[in-house]
């Protein structure tokens, strides 16, 4: 279905849904930079970047604290209806799983910290490269798929969580026969669990933002496994 | 009830240049939809029929002379439901919900064709008497209008000339009822004597709907009831049709899509004089199927 979102006879409406749309867009730029540069921060073992990460959490709480006003103001003025209600629906919870995005990137730059303070960890890292890069693409996908209004892209997007999900998996394995081998490595290796966890948590959001791609287009609700909503 | 000039303007299509009903203004049928032709717009979407329809219309037309103004349209309203509809002016749903009592037949070279039934007896059937076809189908217009008479007799007018009550204690209780049931009566039961036509718009309204629910009516229909209300007032209509939907059948023509969404357990939208799409309120105001309801309801150029 096309959605014509700067169709409307109020010219004010069709740009208050664009700067809507565009705010959540930018707050998601600003997150998927937030994963890559914790992510980076704690391969390289650079605190300082690890900071910065933290610092930026903070306008990534401010972003979704705007996007809610304006997503409210919209529904008070408008009353949207229809595909301009969904887009409303989805612009505010898309940003609460950007927000939650946030939080593992901060969670990932204070492990980050942690692993610079304690000397690196002896194992892991390539299982956190491997699922970052993973998760990272997802995220990018699903807020692509968005601005295309694309289903199919979203949906195959979707699809590749299952896969993060039994790399997760077997990286937990991995950590945990680590540990028994090597106890002295415990709480380092701990720190790439938790990673590895934030990781794991970051393709779930993304897959959420997929099924929010799906609403907004076809008003179909498919979280919670009820795919066979989807038409 | 004489409100032939209230909305009669609202059922005339745009290629009418040659009209006998003089009477009717021959204004352009939509402004801003007229993108789409009537050909575009292939059958009803949705769900138009229902199990109990208390009303049953199959592919009624409706002529104003040489011009058509409802185009074979199908729709079940059920029992003790609020079906509402929409669309642009001149899209046919006004016409369309003045089949239902008959009330084009005052207006000069209008023709209406298909079968309606009223709890499966014809509308427009041979043998069928209007009067006492309207005290069962009721109307409330968009513009309050009282008889200039007193409160009381406003409201008695019906029961007495319909032979319902006659005497004063039956007629009395009548009003009262009809009065309450409308949210009115604490606001004029010590002024039941003086005339409808000094209460407010609001007030004159809801004296109508009494005197439209005085004569015990099992459907009502309402063409734009709320249109000269302000808030407050349509706030306690809504809240009197969400009552009278236990005992009433209500058809309601509204340009408020809030309105419509409220109230209403189905919304038809009409366009062009074509029922475009019948479904649940829920799913045409949260994912209609048509676009030219997806266009209607969120203000698009259709």
């Amino acid at each position: 279905m096309d959605m014509h979102f700067d169709q409307h006879i109020s010219r004010q409406f069709n740009d208050d849904l664009e700067s809507l749309k565009t705010e959540m867009l930018e707050m998601g730029g600003l997150v998927t930079r937030q994963v890559a540069d914790a992510v980076e921060a704690l391969a390289n073992a650079d605190s300082e970047l690890a900071e910065k990460v933290l610092k930026v959490e903070e306008d990534i709480d401010r972003c979704e604290m705007e996007v809610d006003e304006h997503a409210t103001l919209i529904i008070a003025k408008r009353q949207p209806a229809a595909s301009d209600l969904r887009m409303v629906m989805s612009v505010i919870r898309i940003a609460r799983d950007l927000e939650r995005v946030g939080d593992e990137a901060s969670k990932i730059a204070k492990m980050a910290i942690a692993l610079t303070d304690q000397g690196s960890a002896p194992r892991g890292y390539t299982e956190i490269r491997h699922i970052a890069n993973a998760v990272r693409k997802m995220l990018n996908d699903a807020l692509d798929a968005y601005t295309r209004f694309d289903v199919k892209s979203a949906m195959e997007t979707l699809a590749e969580d299952e896969q993060v999900d039994m790399d997760y998996r077997s990286a937990v394995r991995e950590m945990v026969t680590y540990m028994m081998e090597d106890p002295r490595s415990i709480s380092r290796v701990m720190n790439v669990l938790w990673t590895l966890r934030s990781l794991e948590r970051i393709g779930d959001h993304a897959k959420n933002i997929c099924e929010q791609v799906v609403y907004l287009v076809q008003g179909a609700d498919i979280r919670h496994g009820n795919e066979q909503n989807l038409r | 009830m004489t409100s032939m000039t209230l909305n009669a303007g609202a059922a005339v299509p745009a290629q009418d240049k040659t009209n006998s009903a003089t009477d009717l203004p021959n204004k352009p049928a939509t402004e801003s939809t007229s993108v789409k032709t009537q050909e575009d717009i292939a059958e009803t979407v949705g769900s138009p029929f229902c199990d109990e329809a208390k009303l049953r219309m199959r592919n009624v037309n409706v002529f104003y002379g040489e011009a058509q103004a409802i185009h074979d349209v199908s729709l079940d309203i059920g029992r003790n439901q609020v079906v509402a509809m929409i669309g642009p002016s001149g899209c046919g749903k006004s016409t369309f919900l003045r089949c239902l009592n008959r009330m084009n037949d005052t207006i000069e070279g209008c023709r209406v064709e298909g079968d309606l039934t009223l709890d499966g007896e014809a509308i427009y059937g041979p043998k069928v008497d209007v009067v006492p076809l309207r005290a069962r189908v009721g109307m409330v217009f968009q513009k309050p209008n009282p008889f200039p008479k007193s409160i009381y007799d406003n409201v008695a007018y019906g029961p007495k000339i319909h032979g319902i009550a006659s005497r004063r204690a039956e007629l009395d209780e009548i009003v009262e009822n009809s009065l309450r049931r409308a949210g009115l009566w604490d606001e004029v039961k010590d002024r039941l004597d003086k005339p409808g036509t000094g209460l407010s718009g609001g007030q004159q309204q809801r004296l109508c709907i009494a005197r439209a629910i005085a004569v015990s009516p099992e459907v009502i229909l309402m063409d734009e009831p709320c249109s000269a209300l302000d808030p407050i007032a349509t706030a306690r209509i809504e809240e009197l049709i969400h009552e009278l939907r236990e005992n009433y059948t209500i058809a309601i023509v509204t340009h408020s899509m809030q309105q419509a969404a409220r109230v209403s357990q189905r919304t038809a939208y009409f366009h062009l004089g074509k029922l475009v799409e019948v479904n649940d309120t829920e799913t045409v105001f949260t994912n209609p199927e048509h676009d030219l309801t997806e266009a209607y309801i969120t203000g698009r150029f259709g």
